[in-house]
């Protein structure tokens, strides 16, 4: 059997679907595999339809299989849904105590005569058998599972134990009664391989901030980025204080007042949110004030589809703000990629004293990702222009570089002026011609920052990198592309730091490239329209826009008939 | 720039007589006293909103974030938050915060957020030649309501005693004395301050004379429901007869947003 499962469980909203294939995901990666989970739910709180998608793999993939090879089902609606997509020797499991049409019942076939193979386990009657609460039933549906795969029940108690934290025993005893009246019927095999760290890109995103010194988070609830405010509002040791002002537009003053007292903060939200941001992003421009800005993109425009995705804020967040400033716009495709970039941002948020823009997308925010802990140890706060004490305090100095030292409030004979208005170098408000000089400093240091990029690992290049053909893809796109340039033995390249754009690298990149594609989840190709700003045109684009990420075969099937 | 000067360098262009002259000779007094009394000049900070009651950011020669119209008492909480040693100032217009940015207003009273809020109310927008704010009476006529405005006025103090402010206090411009005894009691309170300045706008609404004729010394300290009646004795209307309470119309202590964020 390949080493490369698909795993959907799914169920109603408030059954706890996503928990549970979390808990299997962590069984998967505690023998050895890979872990990517895609998760797909509504906007709305009981009811509906939710399932998580896991694939787990001796290899790492980030995009889902279109075939399942286990579906888990705690309702009938998740199997009349996705059955059409059961692997030809696929199984379904399902709770029988919800699923009751004839056309599953028995509950078992087994062996198969017609259809797919079923198994139907009363997870509801067991979890009131032993005392539990109705949503306690999923622990018999992960037994289940873990007893038809061959995993051993001390390894399922393992995990259990480590990632249950309420009502644990009760729990166990659920699950051990179902793990009991299961059979067995196949071995799923252990690799040897350690476990990973696994991540949503939301929570990397807070730890690789967090790493690089963040203290303060500003956030207004807002899809898919509210994860990032629970998860470091849950998380006390991590020392962060979470603040929930009235708006996105108190949001981010609040935040650039933190920064202007010296305390390193950030902001997040989705495209609807950061639209309201936009001033205060212009006022940390012109003011030259720190901000650590993330923006998850959903399916826009206007409300859209709050908890479905669209990459359709890029060039958004690349003009957004009144006035020419500079700033970084820096997208990460994955959650080890969140962890490293948020604390790069955070970093050149200061070192640049600019706003710099992290551009999640509700895939890249949510799913969750195997990610290498050996990044953490590449990661920390790094210092910044810091006033030398000596001399007059100048808050805007004329530099060559463009970078003005830092000082704060509160600090002994400085007096700090920071402000909207175009100023002098004191930051006393001027009007006259003489505003150049502080346009020409920003421009300055606009380059400095453009060189900064070609240093960093601005672009990535995966696949067959002598290949004449290559497709470009961001964000969350960048994993399904990934396994179309292996499948294919094309070059896939990924710009992360699309602001300052990386000329150079992105020449080096495009270097014997014959042919190019865009791969994209909006309806217009806008890292396209960024590579045609910059002289780089591409042969053809190959976009989606279901609010859902590209499977592989999407991309190669579309991919085979433009080239 | 000296940094023990309180003054810049910077020409002033308010109008000629503008009672902001007065308020910002009340705020220098107010914080050299309390430069005298211990708390060091650089602890002092400010912010302020866009109006031409901001332009004390080019006047006054202390730290200062020079934030958006409406959006500075976000600022300020920011900087509260992160230095929760710098006695924070929030300078704001009354369309500035009245108008633009109420929301603000009503969420930093609201959660008792440990600044001092004070307001050039001048009731209208006169840096952009004038048109109607919130604090405006009814029937002003200003550029965009030539025939005069149709909405009613807003009593700001009924606003912040309602959302929760914690030290509620009105003065006049041209009383500088009194209002930079206002200012130091503003400052030195634990908590959310709010005070109002009544300030003439001489170029565009030259009310000196309904404001002399009406203005009196409230006898602090009221209860709440003597701060409600005292607050609503004058709403904000050309009301021929009311009479306008000055002073310090309600403080109470309570735990501070900052406070309570910061415990651990």
């Amino acid at each position: 059997m390949s080493k490369d499962f698909s795993i959907l469980i799914g169920g109603e909203a408030g059954q706890g679907s996503r928990m549970a294939g979390l808990i299997i995901a962590k069984i998967f990666n505690f023998i050895g595999y890979k872990i990517y989970i895609y998760e797909d739910y509504q906007s709305l709180i009981r009811g509906g339809h939710n399932f998580s998608q896991i694939r787990a793999a001796e290899k790492e993939f980030q995009s889902r299989k279109e075939k399942i090879d286990f579906l888990l089902a705690l309702d009938e609606k998740t199997i009349n849904l996705h059955k059409k997509d059961l692997e030809k020797n696929g199984l379904i499991i399902f709770n029988a105590n919800k699923v009751k049409s004839k056309d599953y019942n028995p509950p078992t076939t087994l062996p198969v005569k017609d259809g797919a193979p079923r198994m139907g386990i009363e997870i509801e009657k067991i979890a009131k058998e032993m005392g539990g609460k109705p949503i306690m039933a999923n622990m018999a549906l992960i037994a289940d599972f873990a007893k038809i795969i061959g995993l051993d029940w001390e390894i399922l108690e393992g995990v259990l134990r480590r990632e249950i934290k309420k009502e644990i025993d009760l729990n166990l005893k659920i699950g051990k009664r179902a793990y009991e009246i299961s059979k067995n019927l196949l071995k799923i095999e252990k690799i040897s391989k350690e476990p990973t760290l696994l991540l949503t890109g939301n929570e990397a995103t807070a730890l690789g901030a967090v790493k690089a010194g963040l203290k303060f988070y500003f956030a207004y609830p807002m899809t898919p980025a509210t994860s990032i405010m629970n998860f470091l509002a849950k998380r006390e040791d991590l020392n962060v204080k979470v603040i929930q002002p009235e708006n996105e537009i108190s949001v981010i003053n609040m935040a650039l007042g933190a920064s202007f007292a010296g305390v390193r903060s950030a902001v997040g939200t989705s495209g609807g949110g950061f639209a309201l941001m936009t001033e205060g992003l212009s006022l940390a421009g012109q003011s030259e004030t720190p901000i650590f800005i993330i923006e998850s993109q959903r399916g826009g425009p206007s409300t859209g589809m709050p908890t479905y995705n669209l990459q359709g804020d890029l060039l958004f967040v690349l003009s957004a703000g009144h006035g020419d400033f500079p700033r970084f716009v820096i997208a990460p495709g994955d959650a080890e990629q969140c962890l490293y970039y948020s604390a790069l941002g955070l970093n050149l948020a200061w070192k640049y004293q600019t706003p710099v823009i992290l551009l999640l997308d509700k895939d890249v925010s949510e799913n969750t990702f195997s990610v290498n802990e050996k990044i953490l140890n590449l990661i920390q706060p790094e210092k910044f222009l810091l006033w030398d004490k000596k001399g007059e305090y100048k808050r805007y100095k004329i530099t060559e570089d463009g970078i003005s030292p830092l000082a704060f409030p509160g600090s002994k004979n400085v007096i700090v002026k920071s402000t909207s208005y175009e100023h002098d170098e004191y930051g006393i408000t001027i009007e006259s011609e003489e505003v150049e000089k502080m346009q020409e400093k920003r421009l300055r240091k606009y380059e400095t920052m453009s060189k900064e990029v070609e240093k960093l690992e601005a672009i990535k290049v995966y696949g067959n990198k002598k290949s004449d053909i290559a497709i470009v893809a961001w964000g969350i796109t960048k994993g399904a592309a990934k396994e179309v340039a292996e499948n294919l033995g094309i070059k896939l390249i990924q710009p992360i730091i699309v602001e300052p754009f990386p000329k150079d690298k992105m020449k080096k990149a495009l270097n014997g490239v014959k042919k190019l594609f865009s791969v994209e989840l909006n309806t217009s190709g806008q890292m396209a329209k960024v590579l045609n700003s910059q002289g780089i045109k591409v042969d053809g684009k190959i976009l989606k826009y279901t609010g859902r990420p590209f499977f592989t075969k999407e991309i190669e099937e579309k991919l085979k008939k433009i080239l | 720039m000296n940094p023990k000067n309180l003054d810049t360098y910077c020409q002033n262009t308010w109008c000629p007589g503008c009672p902001n002259f007065a308020i910002l000779e009340s705020v220098k007094r107010a914080i050299s006293e309390l430069i005298e009394k211990g708390i060091p000049r650089e602890n002092f900070v400010f912010t302020c909103g866009i109006g031409c009651h901001a332009k004390i950011f080019d006047y006054l020669n202390l730290n200062s974030f020079y934030g958006l119209h409406g959006r500075c008492l976000a600022t300020a909480q920011g900087i509260k938050l992160a230095n929760p040693n710098l006695k924070v100032m929030a300078f704001v217009g009354d369309g500035d915060t009245y108008n633009e940015g109420i929301s603000h207003l009503i969420h930093a009273a609201k959660r008792n957020t440990n600044i001092t809020v004070l307001v050039h109310d001048n009731r209208n927008f006169a840096l952009t030649v004038s048109q109607f704010t919130a604090t405006s009476p009814k029937g002003f006529k200003g550029s965009s309501t030539p025939n005069g405005s149709i909405e009613e006025s807003l009593n700001p103090l009924e606003l912040v005693l309602s959302s929760g402010a914690t030290f509620i206090a009105r003065g006049y411009a041209w009383k500088i004395d009194h209002l930079k005894n206002l200012i130091l009691k503003a400052i030195e309170h634990k908590g959310f301050s709010f005070l109002e300045i009544l300030q003439p706008c001489i170029t565009f609404f030259d009310n000196r004379q309904f404001y002399e004729e009406r203005i009196y010394e409230l006898k602090s300290p009221l209860s709440k429901e003597e701060a409600k009646i005292k607050i609503s004795e004058w709403d904000y209307s050309d009301g021929e007869k009311s009479k306008i309470p000055i002073g310090v119309f309600y403080k109470v202590e309570k735990p501070t947003f900052e406070d309570l964020v910061l415990k651990n």
